[in-house]
């Protein structure tokens, strides 16, 4: 017990003795510069002219009240309210800075840092465990406890999400399956004409679907570079690839067409409006620049009996984005 | 009022509940003077601001996804099918009376938000302010940057209109780029595969005005009490010091012009709004996978990512036929995680390498006191500024005719080149300035002279005094 105290004794007295020590620094020092003022009183334009300004703001508070009632405009609207708040801002402001008493002063700032206080903390905290024998053991257990509830707790984020197989991986194409355009009508082979660019669908398949749409446009066979599997997929020189970027799932929405010889040096190509990813149209949609990882999936044509288009098979890769589930 | 009419108000609160002395304790509160102190005000205005209109919208917009034809005002999109969310987006424009208003304010206010976070982050970092005992502060303040970039990016992929899906895209591809764990991650998060259905939107919208919100206020108030508790760090000048603050107290006159600041931030975003249009999402359209537009832009802030994602050359690292690393995740995730890790990391950094001083500090330093700091935090805000540039090659096509695959190579090269280049100019500016001390433009570069009694007169050793004198100058 008396220890105790004197251990008590002893922490009041540094206490004291630190809490007071940089006050009587500061005592000191402050002698030196001294940066505290106070002035108060104002010139008589102030306060007429923050009268103004108060006034004002009724008025235009008014003004925006009637607007919204007769005429809702958004210009008129925001002027009448910006002007309320731009003059309560020059009255607030002035009366800051000239109304009011302008004072600068010096606050303490309170520095803290007792080593004294952590020690004690600790101590107290460990004085817990005492007499207890199987310290580890208990925490061990007391941890896989926190453990299993964290885990049981956390579970139902899987209801987040349906399984993702098949909605990563099913695709509405399928040899012989029609293509149409957005009103749902069939494509005719005919329609497709060089440096047009046509976006088609399978034939009752959900549009918004990513693997849906397609690009349609049309070369000249001869200029063709892909490989010779692919030989049969473009007749009368229409191709079709997927029309969602591999890099980020955008939709590639811009056609680069050289129309006169001088552009000729690079062909047509089927370019993503979100970062620029340019597919080669002639050479199986290659990448030619930009971040895509992955070639332009293509899809395989056929034309029918009623020069309808038709899929002449599946897509020639997974669409959109890439990530491991991704049979490369 | 007079002061008996204010005493019944403060003895009612204090007989209830004490508090007087709280209150007298922010009346007295010192707040130094400098114009780089009122950024973070800024912030905190643009999000009262941000409260107050997006509650009004939340009034009439409908997070829904299911669609139906439209008949609204609109010619141009008569008869097209469209969803709820984008319905009820052109419904509070066109027919709420001062919906429009409030939405454009909204936007205004959301950019003007981040934009004085970011100058309030600068000022932090080259100043020094984020050095023990600030540290703490710190990592809220940038946690809430991250915070705020998400919460915007929310909001303006809300209705549903074309841009909002692009940006929404894009946004899948990154969470899909994750390795390993992409796909499932990304379809939990939507609830199936992209677009996803309205339980995706129902989650975005419950993060934009809900989850996100309440996390920001309440780290705002957080930042904010530790501001209080340690007191306003200050710049170093006559009688400061670093266990002082000198300044201007609370009560009365900087309540007042802190008030002022809140009208003048509020005046200028409901100027803009009724003024200056912004995201017109009538004229974007509805939003489909297959639809696209050209020379689409993010919000301002989201500019250094799409910079990364364009900057970006085409690799993908894939192993055993699978792709391990999709290219998204270059630019999407790991640029930013590596710049935000090098935020979180800077008082650490700071403290072990750069300025090698463990100990507190409450007096700010200049720019030019620190060197190595100033010159290595200006490469790295270089590098991020490039990569923002290079989001925005596609509109400098459009605008000045410069080829794009040519600038986003001059890009990647000055996201290399320039950074060294800017390290090497600040850290010499800022050593001739330390060496001037006195700033080049303003200090006093003449001699003093004083007539002695014999009329003769003879130069004063007075660079001392001088310095004194302006320091005396510039504070008051």
């Amino acid at each position: 017990m008396a220890s105790r105290l004197w251990k008590a004794l002893v922490v009041l007295v540094l206490w004291a003795w630190g809490a007071l020590r940089p006050r009587r620094r500061a005592r000191a020092r402050r002698r030196e510069v001294d940066p505290s003022r106070r002035d108060a009183g104002s010139p008589a334009w102030v306060e007429r002219t923050l009268l103004g300004l108060l006034a004002a703001i009724p008025l235009s508070c008014a003004a925006f009240a009637v607007l919204y009632i007769l005429d809702p405009n958004t210009q008129l609207l925001g002027l009448a309210l910006g002007a309320a708040l731009a003059l309560l801002a020059a009255a607030l402001i002035l009366a800051g800075k000239r109304l009011l008493p302008q004072e600068t002063k010096v606050e303490e700032r309170p520095i803290p840092g007792d080593r004294q206080a952590v020690d004690e903390v600790l101590e107290q905290a460990h004085a817990a465990t005492d007499g207890i024998t199987r310290r580890g053991l208990l925490l061990g257990a007391a941890g896989a406890a926190g453990a299993g509830l964290t885990a049981a707790v956390a579970v139902p984020v899987v209801a987040l999400g349906p399984g993702i197989e098949d909605q990563l991986s099913r695709t509405p194409w399928h040899a012989g399956r029609a293509l149409v355009d957005e009103q749902g009508a069939p494509l005719a082979a005919a329609a497709i004409r060089e440096g047009s660019f046509v976006t088609a669908f399978p034939e009752g398949a959900d549009k918004e679907n990513l693997d849906a749409p397609v690009v349609l446009v049309r070369v000249d066979p001869a200029s063709l570079r892909a490989s010779s599997e692919r030989a049969g997929w473009a007749p009368m020189g229409i191709l079709a690839y997927s029309k969602i970027c591999t890099h980020a799932a955008c939709a590639i929405s811009l056609y680069r067409a050289p129309l006169s010889p001088s552009t000729q040096s690079r062909g047509p190509a089927l370019v993503c409006p979100c970062h620029y990813s340019t597919f080669d149209v002639l050479d199986s949609g290659r990448v030619e620049f930009g971040p895509a990882g992955r070639p332009l999936p293509q899809l395989p044509l056929s034309i029918d009996a009623q020069g309808t288009l038709r899929a002449a098979g599946p897509l020639s890769g997974p669409v959109g984005p890439s990530w491991w589930g991704d049979a490369r | 009022m007079s002061r008996r009419s204010a005493r019944d108000p403060v003895e009612f609160v204090e007989e209830r509940l004490g508090g007087a002395r709280g209150l007298r304790f922010l009346m007295s509160y010192v707040f130094p003077d400098h114009w780089s102190f009122l950024l973070g005000e800024v912030a905190l205005y643009a999000f009262v601001v941000l409260i107050a209109t997006g509650t009004f919208l939340a009034l009439f917009f409908s997070p829904d996804l299911g669609t139906a034809v439209y008949h609204g005002s609109d010619p141009a999109l008569q008869g097209q099918s469209i969803s709820s969310a984008y319905a009820s987006t052109l419904k509070l424009s066109y027919h709420v009376s001062g919906g429009l208003l409030m939405r454009q304010t909204h936007h205004w206010a959301a950019l003007l938000f981040l934009a004085a976070i970011t100058l309030h982050l600068l000022r932090i970092v080259f100043t020094g302010a984020f050095r023990k005992p600030r540290d703490i502060n710190y990592f809220i303040g940038v946690t809430l940057l991250a915070l705020a970039i998400l919460e915007g990016f929310a909001g303006y992929s809300l209705p549903d209109d074309l841009l909002s899906g692009m940006g929404l895209a894009i946004a899948w591809a990154v969470a899909m780029s994750l390795p390993l764990i992409g796909g499932p991650f990304a379809t939990a998060l939507w609830g199936g595969r992209f677009p996803g259905t309205s339980v995706f939107e129902s989650r975005l919208y419950i993060a934009h005005v809900f989850v996100l919100p309440a996390i920001l206020a309440t780290l705002i108030a957080v930042h904010l009490a530790i501001i209080m508790r340690q007191r306003h760090s200050q710049f170093p000048g006559p009688g400061r010091r670093e266990d002082n603050v000198v300044g201007t107290p609370m009560w009365p006159a900087y309540a007042l012009r802190s008030l002022g600041l809140f009208a003048a931030v509020a005046a200028v975003l409901v100027l803009m709004g009724g003024l200056i249009q912004i995201n017109p999402v009538w004229l974007w359209g509805p939003y489909h996978p297959y639809l696209g537009t050209n020379g689409a832009q993010p919000d301002w802030y989201l500019g250094w990512l799409i910079g990364a994602l364009r900057l970006m050359p085409n690799l993908e690292i894939s192993v055993f036929g699978h792709t391990l690393v999709p290219n998204p995740f270059f630019g999407g995730v790991l640029f930013p995680t590596v710049v935000f890790a090098l935020l979180y990391a800077l008082p650490w950094l700071d403290r072990r390498f750069i300025s090698r001083d463990p100990a507190r500090h409450d007096l700010l330093q200049s720019p030019r006191e620190n060197p190595r700091r100033t010159a290595l935090a200006a490469a790295v805000f270089s590098a991020v500024a490039i990569v923002f540039a290079a989001g925005s090659a596609d509109r400098m096509f459009f605008q000045f005719g410069f080829g794009y695959e040519g600038a986003i190579w001059f890009f990647r090269g000055a996201f290399l080149a320039i950074p060294v280049a800017v390290f090497v100019i600040t850290r010499r500016i800022c050593l001739e300035l330390a060496v001037e001390r006195e700033h080049p433009l303003r200090g006093w570069s003449g001699r003093i002279v004083a007539r002695d009694a014999s009329g003769g007169f003879a130069p004063v050793d007075a660079g001392s005094t001088i310095s004194e004198a302006s320091d005396h100058g510039g504070s008051t």
